[in-house]
């Protein structure tokens, strides 16, 4: 085993460093700058390049960072190790780990999508591969995005029409952005952000990636004449729902951009007025594609319907098992939450 | 079919009543009444039943969407609707047909669905199975919605009375009256039922039920003690008795008909004066009030046998008359209604037709003293209706409140848990809950309600960490949280493993200050509802 689980969070022993841990350790590979990632106290880390920014975001400036470009590799201990792309979000990244000549991927969160925010997913071959499997069930088969985008955007120009606001609620880092690219093909309009989303949009407009023009969601203009939405698109996380942030807009349409609106029942429980198929996950065939191209003989399934994941593989002649005890996300496979 | 997808998909994609109401209204004014008919048909909850078996459409998925049995069966849970898993299971092999589309919902429902029927099984497997890889994915759910069960998309009654009133200009409460019985969707029963004259009516036709809210204010602020007319408030089945034309139409609040189960009842109703409507109550009644599960032993059978009816006899006890030598009286004082029902009951002189006594309290504090009577009398506890009060349509608040006597309850351990269907799919919350036997726990009954959402939210993932095994959908979890569950009642039952079965189970809190030892007792319960045994 080049990697296994552990109660910290999965641990390579040869080069003695730790993917994604739940807890502080001494050396930390994060594959991505989600909270649930990518997590403060250990003494060093190592990242992406193009996730850099993102990670002194989340952690602070005084942590101790090293960042390699995709594709380069790297000594840690007997282990040879290289990051690439995972296609998730901006520098989300799978980690190669070669030992001996054997090769091990653990993907991270990823995607096989387009998604013109993030750098495109790359298929490395290895012997072992350790995939997430957040969205492991074939009635999980993503439209294509542009498609909701589309949506997204007629119903922003329906509630205008309307005189309503447009509420749309999505994940700061990651999902907004994303959305902020596709609206770029519609219109120029400028988007408005609740504040924190705003900071993360700014990295991403910084690395060169082209995104609308985004303002704030404050009340009042500079000048302190009350702001009227009911023309607005605004971005928010899914957190400012029902808090008085959400008086200022008065008469407005709210949606949810997630991988779970998928599914009628989730859309209609959360009570927003529209669900968008939207996901930085991947979907069923997206996985059982990837599993395929890595040319995998073993697959090692991580969070998620990690059970449905192992027993379909096995039925096709894989050999395949979940890994536990340690679980990198802290919610099981929650409809409507844990999806980053 | 058009038409009729794209009002289903503004009903499921808005949650404001305003814009469900706009696009019915819409839609009833541009379609041709066939379709109509049928659309109303299945917005307000009605399906054609029987149409194929769960189990072999199970089955047909299988070879439809090339998943094995288990998969299909776990997307299942996670989706909670048969007919969504079915599309999304099937859209990666339809080659949908946009023409499909173009056919009108009554000719699809009368040519295509109704006669599903008559098909030998494979060729309705085919057919169904065409469906599923050839229909565009909005109707391929629509088809297997209504193949499955009701659409069931948020429209209650009230509101579709509000779209078609708006869109016919006829008032809500003839619409609403208008919809009441068994008529089968054609352009005929649309065209009468929008026709503007309103003096048609047909002779079997209930009026709606007016419902009481529970009240949840003190009683003492409801006024005056005088203002209000107190009542039991019956353990039974709610009906309404018509004798119109020398016949008589028994029907429930389900909205069945159900005269020839009652023949008793049906006898003593042609003692009535033409032109007559009572609400009231079928009740088991031998000396006294018998239980409602020996009344439902009653309402499962449409023959009754001779040992039966003189087992459970049946009556109706009568709250009310709302219609009266042929005319509707809904709108005169409650105190005027009650004096026409007690003249026609005494007139009619039969054992099997009473008026529902009013309670004799001078003030409010000496009709809460015989409240604490209903348990002893087996009612439900009491009915208030002001005195003036019209009879209204539907649950309208304010002028009948019902004060029911507090529940039973037990404190009990969760066991199993499920997830829901529905808006409740892929969360935990059907619950099964246990009380002691010895140093052994025995389910005692189920839940679903009485949680608000935070508290779904916690257990439900309090389960996902905590399940010890998982038997298909449902899950067993530790002994660890104990709940008060509320019940109306306690019978033997022989289906349950604690023989028992708890009536209208519900959770009322969860007891975050017990441990699961100090759960109830299944030895206790026998004591306390069975002291003889």
């Amino acid at each position: 085993m080049i990697v296994e689980a552990t109660h910290e969070g999965l641990y390579c022993r040869a080069g003695d460093f730790y993917i994604d841990p739940k807890s502080p350790v001494r050396q930390a590979v994060l594959t991505h700058a989600h909270s649930d990632h990518a997590r403060v106290g250990s003494r060093r880390y190592i990242t992406s390049d193009s996730s850099r920014e993102l990670t002194i975001k989340r952690l602070g400036k005084g942590i101790e960072l090293s960042t390699f470009p995709f594709g380069a590799t790297f000594k840690l201990g007997k282990a040879t190790v290289s990051l690439h792309p995972a296609g998730h979000i901006l520098g989300s990244s799978q980690v190669r780990i070669e030992v001996a000549g054997e090769v091990w991927v653990v993907s991270g969160d990823y995607k096989r999508d387009d998604d013109p925010t993030c750098e495109r997913f790359e298929v490395v071959k290895c012997d072992t591969f350790v995939t997430e499997a957040t969205f492991a069930l074939p009635i999980y088969n993503w439209p294509e995005a542009s498609t909701s985008i589309n949506e997204i955007f007629d119903w922003w120009m329906k509630n205008r029409s309307n005189a309503k606001a447009s509420i749309l609620f999505c994940y700061s880092l990651g999902k907004a952005q994303r959305v902020l690219g596709g609206l770029l093909t519609h219109t120029n309009q400028p988007v408005r952000l609740h504040g924190a989303i705003a900071p993360l949009t700014k990295i991403y407009r910084e690395a060169g990636i082209p995104l609308l023009e985004t303002l704030p969601a404050t009340i009042c203009t500079n000048g302190g004449d009350r702001i009227d939405f009911s023309q607005d698109l605004v971005i928010a996380p899914p957190a400012a729902d029902g808090t008085s942030w959400m008086k200022r807009f008065g008469k407005c349409s709210t949606a949810l951009c997630s991988g779970w609106m998928q599914i009628r029942g989730n859309r209609r429980r959360r009570g927003y007025d529209r669900g968008f198929v939207l996901s930085d996950h991947a979907d069923w065939k997206g996985l059982i594609k990837t599993i395929k191209e890595t040319k995998a003989n073993r697959i090692l399934a991580l969070h998620g319907r990690t059970d449905v994941l192992v027993k379909y593989l096995r039925e096709d002649g894989y050999e395949a098992e979940e890994m536990k005890p340690c679980r990198l996300h802290t919610k099981d496979s929650k409809a409507g939450g844990g999806e980053k | 079919m058009r038409a009729f997808l794209t009002l289903y998909g503004s009903l499921d994609s808005t949650t404001s009543t305003n814009e469900k109401v706009e696009a019915m209204q819409s839609y009833f004014s541009n379609v041709p009444p066939e379709d109509a008919a049928w659309a109303l048909y299945f917005l307000s909850g009605k399906r054609i039943k029987r149409l194929a078996k769960r189990s072999d459409l199970k089955h047909w998925l299988v070879e439809a969407s090339g998943y094995s049995q288990w998969m299909i069966d776990e997307c299942y849970e996670s989706v909670g609707d048969f007919a969504e898993t079915a599309v999304l299971l099937t859209s990666h092999c339809t080659v949908p047909d946009p023409k499909a589309v173009e056919i009108k919902l009554s000719n699809w429902v009368e040519q295509k669905l109704l006669p599903l029927n008559d098909l030998a099984p494979d060729q309705k497997s085919e057919t169904i199975k065409g469906w599923w890889n050839g229909l565009p994915l909005n109707m391929s759910f629509i088809a297997t919605k209504l193949l499955t069960g009701g659409l069931r998309v948020g429209v209650s009654r009230l509101l579709l009375a509000r779209a078609l009133s708006n869109s016919t200009g006829l008032s809500k409460s003839i619409i609403l009256h208008r919809m009441m019985g068994h008529v089968s969707p054609s352009k005929d029963m649309f065209t009468a039922l929008v026709d503007p004259d309103t003096s048609f009516s047909q002779v079997s036709q209930p009026y709606p039920f007016f419902l009481a809210s529970p009240i949840e204010k003190n009683v003492g602020d409801l006024g005056l003690r005088n203002k209000w007319i107190a009542e039991w408030k019956w353990d039974g089945i709610r009906a309404q008795a018509i004798r119109r034309k020398g016949k008589t139409f028994i029907w429930s609040r389900g909205e069945e008909l159900v005269t020839e189960r009652f023949p008793e009842v049906d006898r003593a109703c042609s003692h009535l004066p033409d032109g007559t409507v009572l609400d009231g109550e079928l009740i088991g009644w031998k000396k006294n009030v018998l239980s409602f599960s020996s009344l439902q032993r009653r309402l499962n059978r449409k023959n009754v046998s001779k040992k039966l009816l003189e087992e459970v006899p049946v009556r109706l006890v009568c709250y009310d008359c709302i219609e009266y030598n042929s005319h509707d009286i809904r709108n005169r004082p409650l105190s005027e209604r009650k004096q026409i029902l007690s003249r026609i009951i005494q007139r009619a002189n039969q054992t099997n037709l009473t008026a529902s006594p009013i309670i004799e309290a001078t003030s409010w504090e000496e009709l809460k003293l015989r409240r604490t009577e209903s348990r002893a009398r087996r009612v439900e506890g009491l009915m208030l209706k002001e005195i003036n009060s019209v009879y209204e349509t539907g649950r309208k608040r304010g002028h009948w409140w019902k004060w029911k006597v507090d529940p039973y309850t037990i404190d009990a351990v969760i066991v199993y848990a499920k997830a829901g269907s529905g808006r409740r799919a892929n969360l935990f919350t059907d619950y099964t809950f246990a009380v002691w036997s010895d140093d052994n726990l025995v389910p005692i009954a189920k839940a679903y309600t009485g949680l608000n959402a935070k508290e779904i939210h916690n257990l439900d993932r309090w389960i996902r960490e905590n399940t010890i095994e998982r038997f298909g959908p449902v899950r067993s979890v530790p002994p660890k949280h104990v709940f008060e569950i509320g019940f109306e009642g306690i019978t033997e039952s022989k289906r349950h493993k604690s023989g028992f079965a708890l009536r209208f189970p519900r959770i009322l809190r969860w007891r975050k200050d017990k441990g699961p030892i100090e759960a109830d007792r299944l030895e206790e319960l026998r004591r306390l509802f069975f002291p003889i045994s």
